[in-house]
């Protein structure tokens, strides 16, 4: 073992988790443990306990209720990848859950733990902002709903206050809504250099409604308004797609490595971007 | 009883049941009573003087046992850790353990902790307060030649640790002065980071009631460790210093070599009277394991008129780091610039190689060590002559190899190649991939706008290391023959012992194949017994694909002597004369009688019992056999990449490769496959996706999984795999070596193809690795200059 010292304790409800939390204030919660683990290997996390979440069954379901698809934040990504219920209705989140990381990943990883953990190159945030998501945050006084573009507000940064956990992702059913999830994925960690999830509605090729989230290419995943603007009511066609997704290239904060310089990630943006549109709009 | 051979039966490999079920027992496996940990306070600089070292702080921690600093090795007369390669006018500034005067990379240890629980030792590294003065420092080859440079050691005056070459320069300037055309390329080597999939790992336990040390450790040749560690670092009498290399988890030349960490425990234990253990994270292993390649070349080739290959003239700077490690100095000349010649008739070849030292993790063999490079930069300049001379680069390599009636062929570059036939390797492999359908679909593509790359590489290696008098000449501090001792016991069953190493090969079934044969018994009743120097013979180690070349052969002559002990004996039994004994079937019987027969059981047990025997031999079945070659073997192929190019995003895909390999008679085409599968993706990892990357101040950028891109199972495709059989004709059993082939070749061809892909753009030459965005930066390039549009 080669972490620092820590208290490992195993909530059984979302109190008991509450209660530790507030015990020690510098516990973290613990889920699937893939990012976190590693970081306290590397000792840049030093919690003194660690909350495990992960079994916590309140926090596990994908049921469907009314209009809306409730997904439980303990859920791997493993049990989005697989769920007849998301891929009849919500079939971009199957597919962005099955290209995180790879099989052990999906299974030990949830979609609460990768959400608040807010990595700014993690799949689910762009699909989320697309599909207009919300989060439930509850905290021993109550809970409170977030939409998920309010949600992601830096790198590794997020709207949860102090003692608050995300316990369920409501997403709004998409009757008649094409949606498609685009990834360029880094080569070594497969998270997303840029990462594109479009939600759009069509009739005799006119766009009526579209949301883009945008995940990979800078501190935090956000919401891409101009492409959206550039789109609506719009014919569409190849060459408008590529139009609109020149916009997306006006992106704050651009985020630059060895991998992917800030320049290619720019022009990368405008590829991914309207590779997604063009899948969501089936314009092959 | 057997009758069946077993040599050429893909036997699954008996290794792999505790391999995959998690039962196998490696270093960091092993707990023994008392048992301490230490850990290692690496330099966070690239280079910095050691001001001061407080440890006051930790030492007072509960649980810490025992710091060392570099002056307690010193102080206890622990000598530097040598290299074992020389050559003339070498410069050997010492390599301590800890380093006790100044830090030279990031990751030289500084201290070691030894603790009571590991978390305790990692605890206490935080609390020593070293008092660093930093300094410049530099970590590109040719920058650390440069005058003004920041001195790394005061033995190396410029950080230069040697100066090689080979050929005569007058001689080869004149051939390209005549020659009809020439090309000429500057490239980098880029670096590589072995990982292994098991961490280093060392564990000491020192015994005060016999004054003797046991090691275990993840090492690829346990006698070599014992004899450095004896013989030159610790002076322990080398009796007293047995080595166990456990089940090791690969090694790909990262476990050849002396680490300080095995110095430490070892050390510790003495002091503290307890076993002491230490196990690499990751992270260490990224920033202490010797890293692989790393040259900076220039080179031109030329051809005569016909475009027949005339010379080479080579100049590479090969970044040794920051310490010579075991065979550093081997690497980049004999295993390199003695391989340029590859299966062309080149009339003469000039390479000098400047070997300097710089701020960064020691650079050693990396599986193929010196043949990737050596081959990447011959195949780069055949493609790029063929593309200036207009011939399809699998012609071009066709009308230029070495004749098959030219062997022994003498190369210019001192090696002699024992056996070769390279054309029908060609012609094969350009049939399994469908070579002229590719081009013509390559053209066709290239008039949409996309961009298919077909690469193909003709390759030679030089494996099997061995005639000790030759690299006993050219600079080795070490034999290279190997031995073997074969035990038959009462009950019928063999062990054999032998020095090579197996850490992923699977010699526990491929060589008990060829003892199984060679002395007509079931498998299953022999067993391999490797990887300690308390019960195997002296041997040099596996590396250089030298196991089964030399080791097995060693095996198989130790074999010829049991068999003729046993006619003997059977002789004996049967009231028959010696040479009337026949061995078939299983059996040892007289010729013409197939009833008057003898079973190896009963032989054995006679040889044990010795009640029914003759008086003039020696009771006991075992035999032992010191095998050294006379030449190195020579295995050969060609490999064919195809790569797709996305023309907007830059990344590269290989879509299909065939290959067809020729390494003399395979023993187990089964392991032979794993070898060249495992072979080819780690070529890939370097062609496409790895790089060690420093920053300015020396420090390496992508020392995680996260950053440093491995080659995955969905970035290769199902390969195509073929062989042809030339034996070699100089040793008893005509093999050859297969372990390093793969990456060999497979650098080379993906290299080729993508380059190939990128030709609509004009471009004859980039350095690996193909990242996406470097090539869409080269297509960038091209398209301002008018290149690169479809229909090209």
């Amino acid at each position: 073992m080669y972490t620092s010292e820590f208290d490992y304790r195993r909530a059984n409800t979302l109190a008991e988790a509450f209660e530790l939390l507030a015990q020690d204030p510098e516990a973290k919660l613990l889920a699937g443990g893939h990012s976190l683990i590693p970081a306290m290997k590397l000792r840049l996390a030093n919690p003194s306990m660690l909350v495990d979440i992960s079994q916590l069954s309140e926090l596990k379901g994908i049921g469907l209720e009314g209009e809306v698809i409730t997904i439980g934040a303990m859920v791997t990504h493993r049990n989005i990848e697989f769920s007849s219920l998301l891929k009849s209705h919500l079939p971009i989140l199957p597919e962005a859950a099955s290209l995180i990381g790879d099989p052990a990943v999906r299974n030990k990883g949830t979609i609460g733990g990768a959400l608040a953990h807010a990595d700014p190159a993690a799949d689910y945030p762009a699909v989320m902002i697309a599909l207009d998501a919300s989060f439930k945050l509850a905290s021993p006084n109550g809970s409170r709903v977030l939409r998920a573009e309010d949600f992601f507000q830096g790198l590794f940064e997020t709207a949860l206050a102090e003692g608050e956990i995300l316990s369920e992702i409501h997403i709004p059913l998409r009757a008649g809504y094409q949606m498609a999830y685009e990834k360029f994925a880094h080569p070594a960690s497969r998270y997303a250099v840029v990462g594109v999830g479009v939600l759009m509605k069509t009739a005799n090729g006119i766009c009526q409604d579209i949301r883009v989230g945008l995940t990979g290419a800078a501190d935090y995943a956000r919401r891409l308004n101009k492409v959206e603007d550039a789109l609506n009511g719009q014919s569409l066609s190849k060459t408008v797609t590529q139009t609109a997704s020149q916009d997306a290239v006006d992106v704050d904060s651009l985020l630059s490595d060895n991998f992917a310089p800030s320049d290619y990630r720019q022009h990368l943006l405008t590829v991914i971007c309207s590779r997604a549109l063009n899948r969501a709009a089936q314009l092959s | 009883m057997a009758t069946e051979k077993y040599f050429g039966q893909s036997l699954k490999r008996v290794e792999d049941p505790r391999f995959i079920t998690g039962t196998g027992s490696y270093t960091d496996d092993i707990s023994l009573p008392h048992m301490v940990h230490a850990a290692m306070l690496r330099s966070p600089y690239a280079h910095a003087k050691l001001s001061s070292i407080n440890t006051s702080a930790a030492l007072d921690m509960p649980g810490v046992l025992k710091i060392l600093v570099g002056q307690d090795l010193l102080d206890a007369k622990i000598g530097s850790i040598p290299t074992g390669w020389l050559h003339p006018g070498i410069k050997l500034p010492p390599h301590y353990a800890i380093t006790p005067d100044k830090a030279r990379f990031v990751g030289d240890i500084v201290a070691a902790v030894i603790a009571e629980t590991r978390q305790i030792a990692e605890d206490a590294l935080q609390l020593i307060e070293v008092d660093y003065e930093p300094l410049d420092s530099v970590t590109l080859g040719s920058d650390a030649l440069k005058d003004g440079a920041p001195q790394i050691h005061q033995e190396a005056e410029d950080n230069r640790c040697f100066t090689w070459h080979i050929g005569d320069k007058i001689e080869i300037d004149a051939m390209f002065a005549k020659a009809a055309h020439s090309v000429s390329v500057t490239l980098r080597n880029n670096r590589l980071v072995p990982n292994a999939i098991e961490p280093r790992a060392s564990l000491a336990q020192y015994s005060k009631a016999s004054d003797e040390f046991t090691l275990w450790t993840t090492s690829q040749n346990p006698h070599i460790h014992r004899l450095m560690l004896a013989a030159f670092i610790m002076g322990i009498p080398e009796h007293k210093l047995r080595v166990i290399a456990p089940d090791v988890g690969g090694g790909f030349g990262s476990k050849i070599y002396q680490y300080p960490e095995e110095v430490i425990v070892l050390h510790a234990s003495r002091l503290l009277g307890r076993p002491v253990k230490w196990s690499a994270r990751r992270t260490e292993s990224f920033l202490s394991d010797s890293h692989g390649r790393d040259h900076e070349t220039e080179a031109e080739m030329c051809v005569n008129a016909e475009g027949k290959v005339l010379a080479m003239r080579v100049k590479t700077i090969a970044n040794m780091g920051a310490y010579l490690t075991t065979f550093a100095p081997a690497v980049p000349t004999y295993l390199y610039g003695c391989l340029l010649s590859g299966t062309y008739p080149f009339k003469g070849i000039y390479c000098e190689v400047h070997a300097p030292f710089t701020n960064t993790v020691p650079v050693d063999a990396y599986r193929g060590a010196g043949r990737p490079e050596a081959t990447y930069l011959v195949e780069r300049l055949m493609d790029m002559m063929a593309g200036k001379l207009g011939i399809d680069p699998a012609e071009f390599r066709r009308q230029n190899f070495i004749p098959a009636d030219a062997f022994p062929y003498q190369t210019p570059v001192a090696l002699v190649y024992d056996s070769g036939n390279y054309e029908p390797a060609l012609d094969k492999a350009m049939e399994m991939i469908g070579y002229q359908a590719l081009r013509e679909k390559q053209a066709a593509l290239r008039q949409e706008g996309r961009y298919l790359g077909i690469g193909i590489i003709s390759f030679l290696e030089a494996c099997g290391l061995a005639p000790s008098a030759l690299v006993g000449s050219l600079g080795a501090q070490a034999g290279q023959w190997e031995s073997a001792l074969i035990r038959a016991m009462p009950t019928g069953k063999i062990e054999v012992f032998t020095g090579t190493h197996s850490h992923g090969q699977g010699h526990e079934t491929s060589f008990a194949q060829v003892v199984a044969d060679e002395l007509q018994v079931p498998v299953a009743d022999v067993v391999l017994i490797h990887g300690d120097t308390g019960r195997m013979p002296y041997g040099w180690g596996s590396y250089g694909s030298r196991s089964a070349a030399v080791g097995l052969n060693a095996i198989k002559l130790a074999a010829d002597k049991i068999n003729h002990k046993a006619k003997r004996i059977a002789a004996h039994l049967l009231e028959a004369a010696v040479e009337d004994i026949e061995h078939s079937q299983g059996n040892f019987h007289v010729k013409g009688f197939a009833d008057k027969s003898k079973s190896f059981f009963d032989i054995a047990l006679q040889a044990h019992l010795a009640h029914n025997y003759p008086t003039d031999l020696e009771p006991g079945l075992e035999a032992s056999h010191f095998y050294d070659p006379s030449n190195f073997v020579y295995p050969f192929g060609t490999h064919i990449a195809v790569v797709e190019l996305d023309g907007d995003t830059g990344q590269v895909k290989l879509i299909d490769y065939a290959c067809v390999d020729d390494c003399g008679p395979i023993i187990n085409p089964l392991i032979a496959e794993g070898q060249v599968h495992g072979g080819i993706a780690q070529g890939l990892g370097q062609a496409l996706l790895e790089e060690a990357i420093y920053d300015d101040s020396g420090q390496l950028l992508n020392a995680s999984f996260l950053e440093y891109t491995m080659p995955r199972a969905d970035d290769t495709v199902m390969f195509k795999l073929g062989h042809t059989i030339t034996p070699s004709p100089h040793n008893p059993l005509g093999i050859k070596g297969i372990g390093e082939a793969g990456t060999i070749a497979s650098t080379a061809a993906i290299a080729n193809a993508v380059v190939d892909a990128l030709k609509p753009f004009g471009i004859d030459h980039l350095d690996m690795p193909y990242t996406p965005s470097k090539l869409w930066r080269a297509m960038q390039t091209a398209k301002q200059r008018g290149l690169g549009q479809a229909a090209d």
